[in-house]
């Protein structure tokens, strides 16, 4: 035994060596502190963390169904208030339960004002059940249901974006954030249980097992994403963009060929066109949020 | 082959073109096989945000004339309990498959169970009829499943294939035939309402863009669709039709094996326990101890049990606390014995076997 106090996210879980999503869990609960109240919705984070002896929460924690974690922490902050206390609650939902098959849920917390921080682990497609794609799923990245092949490069949707309509509910805080970028995910945090009135973030979280690539990468993955433009750390206050990463960009390709998710956009040969695709979406993100860094002449 | 996978075969094979479903364990194979196989057969496969919006999929398809399904488990199946009520009343054909797991809520999504039977008789609001049809192999999954789509177009009425997580993640060596029967969808007389129904209580299904003023409602409607809510007889008579065309059928819709009829003991199976009856059965090779194992079990085939004319006691082996031995119940005089197994395991037949010793 130690002295250090035990981490409020407690290691020996059963998460996948390298998981993205339990780091969020860890990183969450140390920048959000010991008065915080876990709403968490079925997913991976509630299977990998919770069954006894390997249980990981240190603070109170409830798992909703799949779909309803924000309507769950609704009657929580409600009744919390009602009672004078003071406690921070978290919805916690992977992006299946976020932007898929929870946003009623959300939209009703959100659109009532409920003080709480909803923080969505995006890892991009249904990880529990075996990697169904999501409303969260990357364009032309191969899941289970949408199976790279004879009719089809993958997911041919790009990902839906629940920031953006978030923060058209009018939410005061919304911010995008990566595992990769451990202080500024931790700041994130910080500022949404602070902030009153309904706050979100989205970080993206690497999944060695869904996205194909060795556990030791995550970090490396998460950074490619970013320094590819394919993801953008950014808050938004009211509205407003206020703060973005920027980036040297890379091209998407270097982010591609790390994951088998995309091994087929290589494999029998290159497909420039899809790639060129992807480069797009990079651009175009490139361009909405000003990420690159422009070098004076 | 894996039940899961014979259950995407079969409907594959009855011409099953529209599937929208949600990933739950442990049906999740079902989907990421339609997922696979449909584009290749110029199916649809899609992915919906929900199980609410799963069942409403596939009930928008099938008015299109597509033969449409959907997969889940216990969750799932709560959700789309209001849509499975639409479906009723909208009379809209399509199969909805169960892989039940243990309940309630999120439960044992890896362990088996029957413990939806009833969900699946009740479970929407309302007075009601539906088929369901329980597989105890992976061969059943594919037979089943085909024959699903034949029943829910010539009833207009919601199929459930009710399996479970033990018949859906079986591996079993299966028989697939040339071609699976398909009875076609009967469609609409020409000067005939919409809703008027034949001789056998089912109106012919006037398919979206076959030239028919098609007005759809889940409200209480007239023979032409139109809503009408508030006129007692009018309710009255739709409910009691939507009611009395599946349980009119009710010995045609049947589909049972019966061994040892003049046996005294009777085992009544439906899915997995039925694979541990017959081995007992086998085991003990005696002709006092009968086996009614039920692929039918809504409408329950109670005329079946009359089969048995020298019956003692009926034994009900179930994975749930006993939801099928009690409708046997309302049916006989002799002592109805339920035995109930929670937990995901199935009876094994020494532990049958025990049971009979303590009740010789």
């Amino acid at each position: 035994m130690t002295d250090e106090p035990c981490n409020l996210f407690d290691v020996g879980h059963r998460a996948c060596g390298g998981c993205g999503a339990a780091l969020a869990a860890r990183l969450i609960l140390e920048a959000a502190g010991s008065n915080t109240i876990v709403v968490s919705s079925t997913g991976c984070m509630e299977v990998f963390s919770t069954p006894y002896p390997e249980t990981s929460w240190r603070v109170p924690w409830i798992h909703s169904l799949f779909e309803n974690n924000s309507a769950v922490a609704s009657g929580i902050v409600a009744s919390l208030k009602k009672q004078g206390r003071t406690e921070k609650v978290i919805a916690l939902g992977g992006d299946g339960a976020t932007v898929d098959i929870g946003m009623l849920c959300i939209s009703g917390a959100f659109e009532r004002g409920t003080d709480f921080t909803y923080i969505c682990y995006d890892n991009e497609a249904y990880m529990n059940t075996g990697i169904q794609r999501s409303g969260a799923t990357p364009y032309d990245a191969s899941t289970t249901t949408s199976p790279a092949g004879k009719c089809s490069f993958g997911n041919s949707r790009p990902k839906k974006d629940l920031p953006a309509i978030l923060a058209a509910h009018g939410a005061p805080y919304v911010a995008t954030a990566s595992v990769a970028y451990p202080a500024d995910f931790k700041k994130k945090v910080e500022k949404a249980v602070n902030t009153p009135g309904p706050c979100y973030i989205q970080v993206h979280a690497p999944c060695c097992t869904g996205w194909g690539f060795e556990g030791e990468k995550t970090i490396a993955i998460g950074k490619l994403a970013i320094e590819t433009g394919l993801w953008v750390n950014y808050e938004m206050e009211n509205g407003e963009v206020t703060r973005v990463k920027k980036v040297r960009r890379k091209p998407v390709e270097a982010y591609l060929t790390e994951q088998k998710r995309f091994r087929h956009l290589f494999r029998p040969t290159k497909n420039d066109v899809e790639i060129a695709k992807i480069q797009q979406i990079a651009d175009r993100n490139a361009e909405r949020y000003g990420t690159d860094i422009v070098l004076k002449k | 082959m894996q039940g899961n996978i014979a259950c995407a075969e079969g409907a594959i094979a009855a011409g099953c073109r529209f599937f929208g479903g949600y990933p739950i364990t442990p049906s999740t194979e079902i989907a990421e096989h339609m997922a696979l196989k449909l584009p290749k057969v110029d199916g649809v496969f899609i992915q919906m945000e929900d199980e609410l919006a799963s069942m409403a999929s596939i009930i928008g398809a099938s008015w299109t004339g597509m033969r449409s399904m959907t997969a889940t488990s216990g969750p799932g199946f709560s959700l789309m309990m209001e849509n499975i009520g639409f479906a009723v009343m909208t009379e809209t054909p399509c199969v909805v498959v169960n892989i039940q797991r243990g309940g309630p809520s999120t439960g044992q999504p890896t362990m088996g169970a029957q413990g939806d039977m009833m969900q699946c008789r009740f479970g929407s609001h309302g007075d009601y009829s539906v088929i369901a049809l329980s597989p105890a192999s992976v061969q059943e999954m594919y037979e089943l499943t085909a024959k699903a789509f034949n029943l829910a177009d010539e009833f207009r009425v919601p199929v459930f294939l009710m399996s479970d997580e033990i018949v859906g993640h079986m591996r079993e060596r299966i028989d697939i035939p040339d071609q699976v029967p398909i009875v076609q969808r009967k469609s609409l007389q020409k000067g005939t309402l919409p809703f008027h129904p034949d001789a056998d209580l089912v109106p012919g299904f006037p398919r979206f863009g076959e030239g028919y003023g098609v007005h759809v409602t889940g409200l209480t409607h007239d023979e032409r669709g139109y809503p009408c809510a508030t006129s007692p007889g009018l309710h009255e008579d739709l409910v009691m039709r939507l009611v009395n065309k599946i349980e009119s059928a009710r010995d045609r819709i049947a589909d049972y094996s019966i061994t040892n009829p003049e046996a005294e003991t009777v085992f009544v199976t439906y899915g997995p326990p039925a694979r541990s009856v017959e081995q007992v059965v086998r085991d003990l090779g005696r002709d006092d101890i009968g086996h009614l194992r039920l692929r039918v079990v809504w409408p329950f085939p109670e005329s079946a049990l009359n089969l048995f004319a020298s019956a003692k006691q009926f034994l009900v082996p179930e994975m749930n606390m006993g939801q099928v031995a009690r409708e046997i119940e309302r049916h006989v005089d002799q002592p109805v014995i339920p035995i109930p197994k929670l937990g995901g395991n199935l009876h094994s037949p020494d532990e049958l076997k025990a049971r009979l010793e303590v009740l010789r």
